[in-house]
């Protein structure tokens, strides 16, 4: 067999076994549907459209229990982007600084960046949201006797809650700012974030960091030592050396690894549900028990899961791609 | 969502997609099964005070608890031929529509949607419950209308989120649900001041109350009630055998209480009872048994093992128990309550 015809065979190969496993899939849904129907389960996603029917403590946009459930699902996917987002940002910096900690030349940052890394890489992320949350529910004050650091600012076991910018409509700019206040026995107005919002963030974002640390300090050493003493001759502060010579080297082993612990933050924070946070999980959680559509909630969170998965990774691998060395694949 | 739950999802979703058609739909099977097995899969709660809740040796007590052991002592002649199996409030129906368990006896409220959709029949009522608001007495509050803006503590996985945010909306006041996966998680962050209100089936609130508040006396339960709960074990459908099982050995303890049947008295009256309906009721005239693929004790070891429905009450939730709650709406209906079996006949 030539060349273009062994191609042709592959190609042939391929496209049966693709054609094959979309049978399958197809086989095994139908199959589904006649099984669940056939013991009396009413199947589909047709719920989608009814009214939820329960509230959402916390949203990102305007949510009540009115709405139907699809809204509701995106209030959940809206609050796991929410805090993971910000967990991503703090996580890459804490772990930036605490993986340069490690190879510090001095010895109480180099030892309490290794116990940083040590503990919190090695207790279960389970635990240390229980721990934050149940630190912060215990220790701030009651919400009718919140704590005013700030003006305007309260914090208290209801959150923390912020004077916030209001729009009078039609208007381009805020025209007053909206001051919370303290009625009744709890906070009301203002921006608020509650106690489980702070919980997952401080959680999800400690507990990353000690991965990245690791990830930036294997970075950095795989550099050669050359690199750096090179740059010693020329004169550049050790600042220098590593900002403009050894970290746009390192980037190359950081970037695909770090990509993995991105993955594991947003995927973690499905464990939000554990101290009431309301996200994807939790209002899973809620729909599935409220419709009794067990196979079809569970779908919708593995997709949305999946595509903030790829979306997440497809970003990161268009960033690997420009900090990647021109010439090697 | 927790592993376990996912694996009850999970195994619904194998069965179902590549399992042959309807094994679960021969009348019969279920009770062949268990009589196979030897013992009856029991789905209860991860423990509730006074409804389904181990102990330190792993004993399983309770009024759900109970009427399994009812139905094992009835079914299989012995009651402790029960395997209980803990299940959190999203995993329970799946359990039971995968076929893990044989029924569910977790203090689950009958509701149309349920009844209707997820493919169970719900067999008796054993406990008329409504959903309540436990606060903290230094509140001073007095009804649940009071609550505008507050927080409060919810599990997920009931029927109570809805209700919640039903009673809000016909208020008009505006609450915030805090929504906890763990029954444990819920009520700790409840207790550490996270919330201004718990809300679950006041039967809940009374044992939260009373087991797991430092001090009981520093919390209320507000007298509204916000809902009907009316709680009882369900089965599959497809087995109309087995459902008849179910209902009628409930009904054979609610019967007995009607009738002065008691755990103490039931040998000497078994022996020397002239009354034609308690004589019914323990098989010394006819035997209803085989109409129900039982024998015609069936009934007699049902409430031997566990004691009339009166005096499961008072052992698990009533005045016997920690949670001493009033008979109420529990009380037979010859006594004010709803409580009523059609006769064993």
């Amino acid at each position: 067999m030539n060349r273009r015809s062994r191609r042709i065979v592959g190609v042939l190969v391929q496209a049966a076994l693709l054609l094959a496993l979309v049978a399958l899939i197809a086989w095994a849904g139908d199959n589904a549907l006649a099984q669940l129907r056939a013991r009396g389960i009413q199947a589909g996603f047709d719920f989608l459209l009814q009214p939820a029917g329960f509230e959402i403590g916390e949203s990102a946009f305007a949510y009540d229990s009115s709405q139907p459930f699809w809204r509701a699902f995106a209030v959940g996917v809206g609050n796991t982007v929410r805090v993971a987002l910000p967990a991503l940002v703090l996580a890459t910096l804490l772990g930036l600084l605490i993986g340069i900690g490690r190879l510090s030349t001095h010895l109480l940052l180099r030892g309490l960046s290794t116990a940083y890394v040590e503990t919190l890489r090695n207790v279960p992320l389970l635990v240390q949201l229980f721990m934050w949350y149940f630190a912060l529910s215990e220790l701030l004050p009651a919400a009718d006797a919140a704590l005013q650091p700030l003006p305007g600012v309260y914090v208290s076991k209801s959150g923390l809650s912020l004077p916030w910018p209001v729009w009078a409509e039609g208007a381009w700019w805020p025209t007053s700012l909206e001051w919370p206040e303290v009625g009744g026995f709890n906070v009301s107005g203002g921006a608020a974030v509650t106690p489980e919002f702070l919980a997952v963030l401080l959680a999800l974002a400690t507990y990353t960091a000690a991965f990245i640390a690791e990830t930036v300090r294997a970075g950095i050493q795989s550099v050669s030592a050359g690199q750096r003493q090179a740059a010693q001759s020329l004169g550049l502060t050790g600042a220098q050396q590593l900002r403009l010579v050894v970290l746009p080297q390192a980037l190359r082993v950081i970037v695909p690894n770090t990509t993995n612990q991105y993955l594991n933050l947003v995927k973690n924070s499905s464990l939000a549900v554990a101290i009431g946070y309301p996200d994807l999980v939790s209002v899973t959680n809620t729909a599935l028990n409220q419709t009794g559509r067990a196979f079809e909630c569970i779908a919708v969170m593995m997709s949305v899961y999946l595509l903030l998965s790829l979306l997440t990774s497809a970003l990161m691998n268009r960033y690997n791609a420009r900090v990647a060395l021109r010439g090697w694949s | 969502m927790t592993l376990h739950s996912l694996k009850a999802a999970g195994l619904l979703a194998a069965t179902v997609a590549l399992g042959a058609h309807a094994p679960a739909a021969l009348a019969g099977k279920t009770l062949d099964a268990i009589k196979a097995r030897g013992s009856i899969q029991c789905g209860v709660s991860t423990g509730v005070a006074g409804f389904s809740a181990p102990d330190a040796q792993g004993n399983w007590s309770g009024l759900d608890a109970d009427t399994c052991h009812a139905l094992a002592a009835a079914v299989l002649g012995d009651a402790k031929k029960v395997n209980f199996v803990p299940l959190n409030a999203q995993q329970r129906f799946a359990a039971l529509q995968s076929g893990e368990v044989d029924l569910l006896a977790r203090n689950t409220t009958w509701t149309l949607t349920r009844d209707a959709s997820l493919g169970f029949h719900f067999t008796a009522i054993t406990y008329f419950d409504g959903q309540g608001f436990l606060v903290p007495k230094k509140l001073k509050l007095t009804s649940a209308k009071q609550l505008k803006n507050a927080d409060i503590c919810v599990q997920s996985g009931t029927t109570n989120e809805k209700n919640l945010a039903d009673f809000a909306r016909a208020n008009n006041i505006k609450i915030k649900p805090v929504v906890f996966e763990g029954f444990e998680a819920s009520f700790k962050a409840f207790f550490a001041g996270r919330c201004q209100a718990y809300t679950t089936d006041v039967s809940g609130l009374a044992g939260l109350r009373n087991k797991e508040a430092k001090n009981p006396d520093d919390y209320v339960i507000l007298p509204d009630l916000i809902s009907k709960e009316p709680l009882g074990p369900l089965v599959r459908r497809g087995d109309d055998e087995w459902f008849a099982d179910v209902k009628w050995v409930i009904y054979a303890l609610i019967e007995a209480e009607e009738n002065g049947i008691t755990q103490a008295n039931i040998d000497e009256l078994k022996a020397n009872s002239k009354d034609p309906v308690v004589q019914r009721i323990l098989g010394t005239s006819e035997d209803t048994g085989k109409l129900l693929g039982l024998d015609k004790d069936w009934a007699y070891r049902a409430i031997k093992a566990a004691g009339n429905y009166g005096e499961i009450f008072n052992r698990n939730v009533g005045p016997n128990s920690v949670l001493k709650l009033p008979r109420g709406a529990n009380n037979l209906w010859s006594k004010g309550g709803l409580v009523y079996a059609p006769p064993v006949r």
